[in-house]
């Protein structure tokens, strides 16, 4: 019989350490595993937690500092001075100009992006995931300076899409586009339309990678149910689809928003001469020497996200979670 | 008279597999029918066809006297209780038992009141509040099946809807099931690997093994006269008997099935008989199943408790009543 067999194995019931330091760790983790929580902890929580909350707060606050404005020096006693100078006419209009854009590469980005992550989430299998993700990820490999002026020389007067608009007989179109106001320009790769259509060629992999995880984790029996309950696909896009993915667009909308307010290089290389917030912190900082004003303007894009984030938790966009 | 559902040779192919192969079924209107068969046998495949999840490959299928062939489920006047119940995890109880009637754009009060009295006809009353999570498997379950009932469907579809719950839960709702079946009138189509389930809910049943019916009919008649080795075998685990075996006592060569529960055990000197030897005694609370080794032929007997039983290795004889040995249609 196999179990009389298995009866005569001689080993003890106990077995021996394996002895020496490394045994000895093995058991101590084993028996308190918070310590290794901590070890492990240690390093990462005093990297954020003093060099880099510590330098954000310390550059929190320089904005409580003012410039002298005829000395050039800064004044390091506390004063609202500065933050009052963010509300000058040709700041705010910095503001409303990056928030505006933030929104509009936001929505973009997620109405892009919802078709893409929803092929790969629910019918993408084995290789085609996997072409999926490369294909996501492959624009990032790539340098990001690279990329903005390939979308240059793409969007530029003499480039790609004005050469195949003209085969199209299509260039009326863009002529009528480039002639409206503030959207419009010389060429595409002067104008808004051009900042905001590399913002979100850059931004997307961001936005289709939350979106196709919270997608991924909706059951597929639920649209089957929806559907079965009577919806057509339509209402169960809007009922059932849209609510379980809220979370991933929410999460992807935090990269893409915030990532379009603090970026500099994008609107300097294609777009008008008119500033964005990080290219104002740039200059501020940079040429003009205005440390507490650059650093006030850094902490726009912290309260606005601030206020989105909890906007949308009022909006129950974390309920699904 | 219409039937509720009636399948003409339907087939649904997944590239080489068959799932379904040329099915003839016919569901009559108000009857329980269950689909009895193991996992892969094509049972819920044929759930899917009559849900319109799935589309038959060959084949007709018509509800009500409706042709159903690239219908799409939301037009369909039939609900499905899922297995895994799939309830919306980002509604609460109450909007989900109204979402069928959400979508067919019913005012909010009107709705309301209808998912509250479907709540109450599942036994969940002024459960409306909470999140389906919040709820154990078995009141889910009553969820599921009050969001499929508030629609008022034609058919009912159920798919292994007690599969999750534990013995004593599924016996209390095989029971309200079946009583709630009978009150409301409405077409039941359940699913199941459950020949118990089967047999103790279903007005009729039928057998499926790989992607064929295999037989359809009464609990009774799919019990005591099943019509191949398959049948005898799954349903209630029947002694299957080889042609050679049958030959001695009906003296036809035909395969024979014999209920495990019809064989008697006899002390060896008891005289005429199968002589047997005993390999093994299970202990199941009310009866004990015996394992017996007829002369190479395997065989299983029931006794009751209180009977005295053999030791294991003891030498017994086994007798049956002639009647008792069915003859199977499958030829030998």
């Amino acid at each position: 019989m196999t179990s009389a067999a298995l009866n005569t194995n001689p080993a003890p019931a106990i077995l021996p350490g394996s002895g020496g330091m490394r045994g000895a760790l093995s058991d101590l983790f084993w028996r308190r595993p918070q310590l290794l929580l901590l070890l492990m902890l240690a390093p990462p929580v005093l990297w954020l937690g003093i060099v880099y909350i510590g330098s954000l707060f310390a550059l929190l606050a320089q904005s409580f500092f003012s410039i002298d404005e005829f000395s050039g020096l800064i004044d390091r006693q506390f004063t609202l001075k500065t933050y009052g100078d963010l509300f000058q006419a040709a700041n705010l209009d910095i503001i409303l100009r990056t928030v505006t854009m933030a929104a509009l590469v936001t929505i973009a980005s997620a109405i892009v992006a919802f078709p893409i992550a929803y092929y790969a989430a629910r019918y993408a299998r084995g290789r085609w995931k996997a072409l999926f993700y490369l294909g996501v990820m492959l624009p990032l490999w790539s340098s990001y300076l690279v990329k903005i002026y390939a979308w240059k020389l793409i969007l530029a007067k003499e480039g790609i899409l004005t050469w195949l608009l003209a085969k199209l007989h299509l260039l009326w179109l863009l002529d009528a586009w480039l002639s409206l106001p503030v959207v419009g320009g010389n060429s595409l790769s002067v104008s808004f339309t051009g900042t905001f259509i590399v913002f979100v060629y850059v931004w997307l992999p961001f936005m289709i990678l939350p979106v196709q995880a919270a997608l991924e984790r909706v059951p597929g029996n639920l649209v089957e149910a929806s559907s079965d309950l009577g919806a057509s696909p339509g209402q169960t896009f809007r009922n059932v689809l849209f609510p379980l993915a809220m979370p991933g667009i929410v999460a992807g909308s935090i990269f893409t928003f915030s990532l379009t307010l603090g970026d500099y290089i994008i609107p300097q290389i294609i777009g008008t001469s008119r500033l964005f917030i990080g290219q104002a912190v740039y200059s501020q900082q940079g040429t003009a020497g205005n440390i507490p004003l650059a650093a006030a303007f850094t902490v726009v894009p912290i309260i606005i996200m601030g206020f989105y984030l909890w906007g949308a938790k009022r909006m129950g966009a974390f309920d699904a979670l | 008279m219409t039937t509720a559902v009636s399948f003409k040779q339907v087939s649904r192919h997944f590239g080489s597999v068959r799932a379904v192969d040329a099915v003839d079924l016919d569901i009559a209107p108000g009857e329980f029918f269950a689909m009895l068969g193991p996992s892969g046998s094509g049972k819920t495949t044929c759930l899917r066809l009559i849900a319109g999840f799935e589309q038959p490959t060959a084949g007709s299928i018509s509800i009500f006297g409706e042709r159903a062939e690239g219908v799409p489920p939301y037009r369909r006047n039939v609900n499905t209780v899922f297995q895994d119940y799939a309830l919306f995890p980002h509604l609460n109880v109450l909007d989900n038992v109204a979402y069928g009637l959400m979508v067919k754009r019913v005012g909010k009060a009107e709705r309301h009141k209808a998912a509250e009295e479907a709540l109450s006809l599942v036994r969940l009353p002024g459960y409306g509040a909470r999140r389906p999570g919040q709820l154990s498997g078995g009141q889910r379950q009553r969820v599921a099946l009050a969001r499929a009932l508030v629609n008022q469907p034609k058919v009912l579809l159920l798919d292994e809807p007690l599969g999750a719950l534990d013995l004593k839960l599924r016996e209390n709702m095989q029971e309200e099931l079946k009583s709630l079946q009978k009150a409301l009138g409405i077409t039941f189509v359940f699913v199941t690997h459950d020949q118990g389930e089967a047999l103790s809910m279903a007005d009729r049943v039928a057998v499926f093994n790989d992607g064929k019916i295999m037989q359809i009919g009464t609990p009774e008649d799919i019990y005591q006269r099943p019509s191949t080795r398959f049948v005898a075998d799954f349903v209630g685990s029947s002694n299957v008997l080889p042609p050679d075996f049958v030959q001695r006592y009906s003296g036809q060569r035909r395969w024979g099935s014999l209920r495990p529960e019809s064989i008697r055990v006899g002390r060896a000197a008891s005289g005429e008989g199968v002589a047997a030897r005993v390999v093994s005694t299970n202990y199941l609370g009310a009866t004990t199943r015996l394992a017996l080794d007829a002369d190479g032929l395997k065989l299983h007997a029931i006794v009751p408790a209180g009977t005295a039983l053999p030791a294991e290795g003891e030498a017994v004889v086994l007798t049956f009543n002639r009647e008792s040995l069915h003859l199977m249609d499958e030829p030998a």
